[in-house]
């Protein structure tokens, strides 16, 4: 089965966010809530899209994961990107910290 | 250079105010994002994969150092301390927030500068040579042409909202190195039987997943007529242009699915309509335009500077960065000076603040107070005295700016691509790194010569990899990046779109087969005067798709 998060980008100052499993966006894929692609993650994502979200993020999607272990990966090399930084400057994003 | 007037500056001041209060209705939900989006792209906010985007125009690549220290200033306290400039002469900012961007258009708007129509279906800023002014081969200074026209297209109610963006380019010598056959529209100033200069128009050029050449629909045009006519040709595009396809809404397919000719004659229709008009440019508007680019207080030096000679002489390191980076001048005993933003391993086009701010303090100091950007994505000090070169060659020396690779293969440039681009394939930066790094050594970048290398992340060819020598593209391929190679391509006065020589190639790939290209020239050239490009032209793809596919 294809594992799924939610990620949008956090309206006031733009950075990658993830929506995590009490409803709220963090800045780390790791809190991020885990889905079933399908209905489940359909439902989540009409709730990360509500009225009071699009106040927070702009344009919330699906992107696919892997999931080991404790560590959320996305399969998308374009999505380890957003929740590095990039790559070609290790000292910038979230990598940096 | 060109300064605001009145006018200029209140129309800059209230865009700021009106887009203060727009952010501030999005952020409060007045506005949704759906609403608030092609209000933030028409001043320039963009949003990629990590952070908003700020996209700030420098009309036709011509900036004084007190905007370079704007920059820097905002590079600092708004940003993460650098800026990239871009293959359209402007530059852009990675990091800002939504809530800073109108301060940082407010401290733009102190040095007359701006970000409106850097994004949308408009007119976009015009480029041009970045050693106008400056070129001993130039019949004009193409630059009083550039800002007629950003001041005729700057909120022009009839072309906010495009089939398409639109980008225009002039070159005001017979040596382009404004590319401007793969734009929308191409201006190239020359002379007519009589010795009268006008203009002569290209239409329908551009890059993207359908490269084409601008076709030429008027030989010779009177310079009075300039606005009229761009105003027809832009009418004809705007009401016949494709709006059902984003694919195929450029002026380029318009002017290919009916014929250069058939545009020529609907533009020569509408443009009888409205030749007369308002539009029509008397004698002393051009020249009060053109009185703020007239040429700078130069002194009168002798042809030979001996100081100059003598460094040379003791420096092999100086006299390297002169004969790669320092070009002639039209005014006896001045240089044009090649800044380079390519730093052998570094990332094309990205400038650090305090970089921003040495640029400035030399600008000042050596060439009049003003600096260019190129679509190479380096930068240029026009007006140097040969006298100053040396000190000019120390600093940028000290502050990590000289690298002599003017026009040589480490020269390279390379869109940001997925490592920050939303629209990204796949990433650009890093094979640039890569390639700079595997033919970084000097003696071997001379012995190879001229070359130009353009990367680009995904098929919009934001760094136009179809008119590079070598060209490549980065593509993706079931999650892998793929890179496919161009050869033959060119983007000055002979421009050409490149052949596609074989299959994609793998990251591991990539770099191995440019090396495999460059070795396969050296082997077959016929002199070390004949460069890449000569030499591809004489021999055809055959000996390079052999070189790199041949064994498998």
């Amino acid at each position: 089965m294809t594992k799924q998060v939610i990620t949008a980008n956090r309206l006031d100052d733009g950075l990658a966010v993830f929506f995590d499993t009490h409803a709220n966006w963090s800045a780390s894929i790791t809190e991020a809530a885990v889905v079933e692609k399908g209905e489940e993650a359909d439902t989540l994502l009409a709730t990360a899209s509500n009225a009071d979200n699009q106040l927070i993020v702009v344009g919330p999607y699906l992107i696919d994961v892997d999931q080991q272990g404790g560590k959320i990966t996305p399969v998308r090399y374009r999505e380890q990107i957003r929740t590095l930084g990039p790559s070609v400057r290790p000292d910038l994003g979230y990598q940096a910290k | 250079m060109y300064k605001y007037d009145d006018y200029d500056q209140q129309l800059v001041d209230e865009r700021i105010e009106q887009f203060r209060d727009q952010v501030n209705r999005r952020l409060s939900g007045e506005l949704s994002e759906e609403e608030f989006r092609p209000l933030r792209l028409m001043n320039g906010v963009y949003l990629q994969l990590h952070a908003y985007m700020l996209r700030v125009a420098i009309p036709y690549g011509t900036m004084n150092s007190a905007q370079m220290r704007q920059f820097a200033y905002i590079a600092r306290n708004y940003d993460k301390g650098y800026g990239h400039f871009t293959t359209r002469q402007n530059i852009q900012f990675n990091w800002p927030k939504l809530v800073d961007l109108p301060d940082i258009l407010t401290e733009l708007s102190k040095v007359q500068m701006h970000a409106i129509q850097t994004s949308g279906n408009c007119i976009r800023n015009t480029t041009t040579d970045q050693y106008a002014g400056a070129s001993f081969d130039e019949l004009e200074d193409p630059r009083p042409w550039c800002e007629i026209i950003r001041q005729w297209s700057t909120m022009h109610p009839e072309f906010t909202y495009l089939p398409r963006k639109f980008k225009m380019a002039v070159t005001g010598a017979p040596n382009d190195r404004a590319a401007v056959a793969i734009h929308d529209i191409g201006l190239r100033i020359r002379r007519d039987e009589q010795g009268e200069l006008g203009f002569e128009v290209m239409v329908g050029g551009g890059l993207g997943r359908t490269p084409m050449i601008g076709k030429t629909i008027c030989e010779f045009l009177p310079k009075e007529d300039l606005l009229s006519y761009l105003e027809a040709i832009l009418r004809v595009y705007n009401q016949f242009g494709r709006r059902d396809n984003k694919y195929k809404a450029r002026i380029k397919i318009l002017v290919h699915e009916i014929g250069a000719e058939k545009f020529a004659e609907l533009v020569e229709k509408e443009w009888e309509e409205i030749r007369d008009s308002a539009l029509h440019l008397p004698a002393e508007e051009i020249e009060e335009i053109s009185a703020h680019f007239t040429p700078p207080p130069f002194d009168v030096l002798p042809a030979l500077s001996s100081s100059f000679s003598e460094k040379v002489g003791q420096d092999e390191k100086f006299a390297y960065w002169v004969q790669n980076n320092v070009r002639e001048h039209k005014q006896q005993g001045y240089a044009i000076v090649n800044i380079s933003l390519k730093p052998i391993g570094g990332i094309p086009g990205d400038i650090s603040h305090a970089q921003m701010d040495v640029v400035a303090d030399l600008a000042d100091q050596f060439s009049f107070g003003e600096i260019r950007s190129t679509h190479e994505q380096n930068l240029v000090l026009a007006h140097v005295k040969r006298d100053d070169l040396y000190a000019v060659w120390l600093k940028l020396d000290e502050y990590g700016l000289a690298t002599p690779n003017s026009g040589l293969i480490t020269d390279l440039i390379a869109c940001p691509g997925l490592d920050y681009c939303a629209l990204a394939n796949s990433r650009s930066i890093p094979l640039a790194q890569r390639i700079s790094e595997r033919f970084g050594e000097l003696d071997r970048q001379h012995e190879i010569g001229k070359v130009q290398v353009k990367i680009s992340g995904c098929i919009n060819a934001c760094t136009h990899h179809h008119v590079g020598h070598i060209g490549i593209l980065g593509v993706d391929k079931k999650g892998q990046e793929f890179y496919q190679i161009t050869l033959g391509g060119r983007a000055d006065e002979n421009a050409k779109i490149g052949k596609i020589v074989g299959a994609g190639l793998s990251t591991d790939e990539v770099v191995d087969a440019v090396e495999t290209l460059i070795n396969t020239y050296l082997g077959l050239r016929e002199s070390k005067e004949e460069t890449f490009l000569d030499a591809f032209n004489r021999v055809g793809e055959t000996p390079f798709k052999e070189a790199l596919y041949g064994a498998r």
